[in-house]
């Protein structure tokens, strides 16, 4: 019965503090039959279209290939960049803030929230803003932050965090969304009609109607963006529903926070990068709204404009020469989609606001792999290749989880824990360094062998290998014996 | 909630520490160096007008929005119709919209001004505007908040936005249309009527933005 099991329900605000490591989670997950039938059939759904609309353009490897390089470039020169986009920006009448970290980006924020005396805020999804914990941050001071996507409104009302990029209630049932409505649009604004039924039209209906009075009437907005263009000070959002360009365009006071790696150099750039991203993520050859805007229009949207510059690690990963590339990412979640791992335990069992593949190389790459979530996400994987051909900007996610496996072992050996791994290849040396041991080793193991062969699980630290493997069978003579008997008596 | 018009306590000048993120980038990127960028991705799509225009029309259709390809002299009947069939009891409208396209028009209009709040542009069915670009490739058109296009917030609120192409203005690529755009321009690129996937990845048209979505595509002189 689904309802009897346990289910991986990280709460907003701790947000995935408390949550197992990814080992125990994946566990966790699969077990959950509710999650693992909509994400096998939604990163199926995704799967097929993306592949049909890839399909139709010839150029789709040159697209690729300028997509990469745009961003390695942008990477190579990214201090110029961020003083040009600044430039640019305040020039068109933005105010431009840097934060070095999370708590930096917080308090900028709700410095221009209470600057304004505001207690609501509209915002359309965005992970930057997921990532510094903006919401939990201003719940706190007693700012209400309103998410306004159809799919962070259901995690919103339902109490909990998004599990994809692009559809963050994907662990949620139509009928679930149904009872959230019910239940808690009423506490927070406009209630759910009555007569709520769990059709997808009248679902969006109530959605629309719910959120259509905090769009009227909230005078500060808060966003991401896609995209920000150095040369012109320019940023970019991509959506579906509108949401965004009611946030964009009807609040007097736009907030848009924007991690560093986000920049292009030029706006011609989008020429590449407004076909790549709307067929890897949505799987459509454009999504239906792009919202560029620079600065501010007079006459036309927000009046005070702020873009907050955001590093929080970004730094840390930009100086490291193979996992750089996880910078070039922009968040399509084409590598969740064709995940073989993401499709089995979904993206709460990540731990992070960055799920799948490219949350496994990039949650080690903005804090390194001291902590036991971050060492565990560079083993979720099966190595199999699918994430790095799907993305759309090259990102070599199996070499960058290479790399990692080696950083979390040499973490291991500093701070001189012992693992079964490691006390194994100890002894192996020490039998392999002399051939009287080995031989000594291989007749006991031949003796035990038939014994050994009703041994299915290993004990203690090595049982996680046979959990999944059968022990060989070992051969009752060895090689050297072998040898012995036969050639070595006709000599 | 009642909407007050943002007050500020003081002017916000830049925060942060830029210097400590412009010398952690520096740091991490001081060997580094810059790749070209191999741009052999297509730019044009080698169509004439009238293969444009039917790529174009077919492309806006698989959104599931309505396409009229017209000639010119037809605007105003057209826009009459499908207000009329539509059941659109108002409209707005860029001030500068020529007064030949609501000839045929019995919903009422009402010409957009500064001061026009969004909650009176909440009580308003439909909005016809013209646009800047328009992408065959992809079936997008771009408003620019130029010539007949007004505001972005009249494009927004209303329920049904009947946006006029100009065939002049189709492009087949992406790169076509963004070297025809001004970046420091509000842009709003538009590809179909608003839409979600949210529930269960069941495609349901309109949840925010205009739920209908009219093109009329004009030819000739």
């Amino acid at each position: 019965m689904a309802s009897t099991q346990p289910k991986l329900q990280p709460k907003p605000g701790v947000a995935f503090l408390g949550m197992p490591a990814f080992t125990e989670a994946a566990h966790i997950a699969l077990g959950d039959d509710q999650l693992r039938r909509n994400l096998g059939r939604a990163t199926h759904t995704i799967r097929d279209k993306r592949k049909r609309v890839v399909g139709e353009l010839d150029d789709w490897q040159d697209l690729r290939t300028a997509a990469a390089a745009i961003k390695d470039r942008t990477l190579a020169d990214l201090d110029r960049h961020l003083e040009q986009f600044e430039a640019a920006a305040t020039a068109a009448g933005a105010t431009v803030h840097w934060a070095a970290d999370a708590d930096e980006a917080v308090r900028i924020s709700l410095e221009i929230v209470r600057a304004h005396r505001a207690t609501d805020v509209i915002k359309v999804k965005s992970m930057a803003t997921q990532e510094v914990g903006l919401n939990e941050a201003f719940a706190e001071q007693g700012i209400r932050a309103w998410e306004t996507d159809l799919a962070e409104l259901i995690v919103q009302l339902g109490g909990d965090t998004p599990s994809h990029f692009l559809v963050p209630a994907i662990h949620r049932n139509r009928e679930e969304i149904r009872q959230i409505f019910i239940d808690e649009m009423g506490s927070v604004g406009r209630p759910a009609p009555d007569d709520l039924t769990d059709e997808p039209r009248r679902l969006a209906e109530a959605a629309r109607l719910h959120l259509r009075e905090k769009f009227l009437d909230t005078s500060i907005g808060f966003s991401g963006a896609n995209f920000a263009i150095a040369e012109t000070g320019t940023l970019v959002v991509l959506e579906s529903e509108g949401n965004g360009r009611m946030c964009l365009t009807l609040p007097d006071v736009l907030v848009s926070m924007v991690g560093i790696e986000k920049l292009l150099p030029t706006f011609s750039d989008l020429e590449v990068l407004m076909q790549v991203l709307p067929r890897s993520s949505t799987a459509e050859r454009m999504n239906p709204y792009t919202t560029m805007w620079t600065g501010v229009t007079e006459g036309d949207g927000p009046q005070e404009m702020h873009v907050i510059l955001l590093d929080n690690g970004r730094t840390r990963a930009l100086a490291d020469n193979t996992g750089r590339q996880a910078l070039r990412c922009i968040r399509c979640s084409a590598c969740l989609n064709v995940c073989p791992v993401y499709e089995r335990v979904g993206g709460h069992a990540y731990g992070s606001v960055y799920p799948g593949p490219i949350g496994a190389i990039l949650n080690p790459l903005l804090h390194g792999v001291s902590d036991e979530h971050d060492a565990a996400l560079p083993y979720a994987s099966s190595l199999c290749g699918a994430c790095f051909e799907a993305c759309p900007v090259k990102i070599d996610i199996p070499s960058v989880l290479i790399e990692q496996r080696a950083e979390v072992v040499e973490e291991r050996a500093e701070s001189g824990r012992p693992n079964a791994e490691s006390l194994a290849m100890r002894v192996a040396a020490w039998t392999f360094a002399d051939h009287r041991r080995l031989e000594r080793a291989q007749k006991l193991a031949g003796k035990t062998g038939p014994v050994a062969r009703h041994v299915r699980r290993l004990p203690g630290l090595l049982g996680g290998w046979t959990a999944s493997r059968d022990l060989p069978p070992i051969p009752q003579e060895s090689f050297h014996e072998w040898w012995r008997r036969t050639r070595g008596e006709q000599r | 909630m009642s909407r007050d018009a943002a007050p500020r306590d003081r002017i916000i000048g830049p925060m942060g520490n830029k210097e400590q993120v412009l010398a952690a980038v520096r740091g991490a990127i001081k060997d580094v160096a810059a790749p070209e960028i191999p741009r052999g991705y297509t730019r044009d799509l080698g169509l004439d007008r009238a293969a444009l225009i039917d790529l174009f029309a077919t492309r806006v259709d698989d959104y599931r929005a309505e396409v009229h390809v017209i000639d010119r002299a037809e605007v105003g009947r057209v826009i009459g119709n499908v207000l009329a069939d539509r059941r659109v009891r108002s409209v707005v409208v860029p001030d500068d919209l020529d007064p030949g396209w609501l000839t045929t028009v019995t919903s009422q209009v009402v010409r957009d001004s500064a001061d026009l709040s969004a909650r009176d542009l909440d009580q308003i069915e439909g909005v016809i505007t013209g646009s800047a670009v328009g992408i065959a490739l992809t079936g997008t058109i771009v408003l620019d908040g130029g010539r007949i296009q007004g505001r972005r917030a009249i494009s927004l609120v209303p329920d049904t936005h009947l946006c006029v192409v100009e065939a002049d203005a189709i492009v087949g690529t992406v790169p076509e249309a963004i070297a025809r755009l001004d970046a420091t321009r509000p842009l709003t690129w538009i590809s179909g009527p608003s839409a979600t996937s949210d529930i269960e990845l069941d495609r349901v048209e309109g949840v925010h933005g205009p739920r209908n979505l009219v093109v009329l595509v004009v030819t000739g002189p």
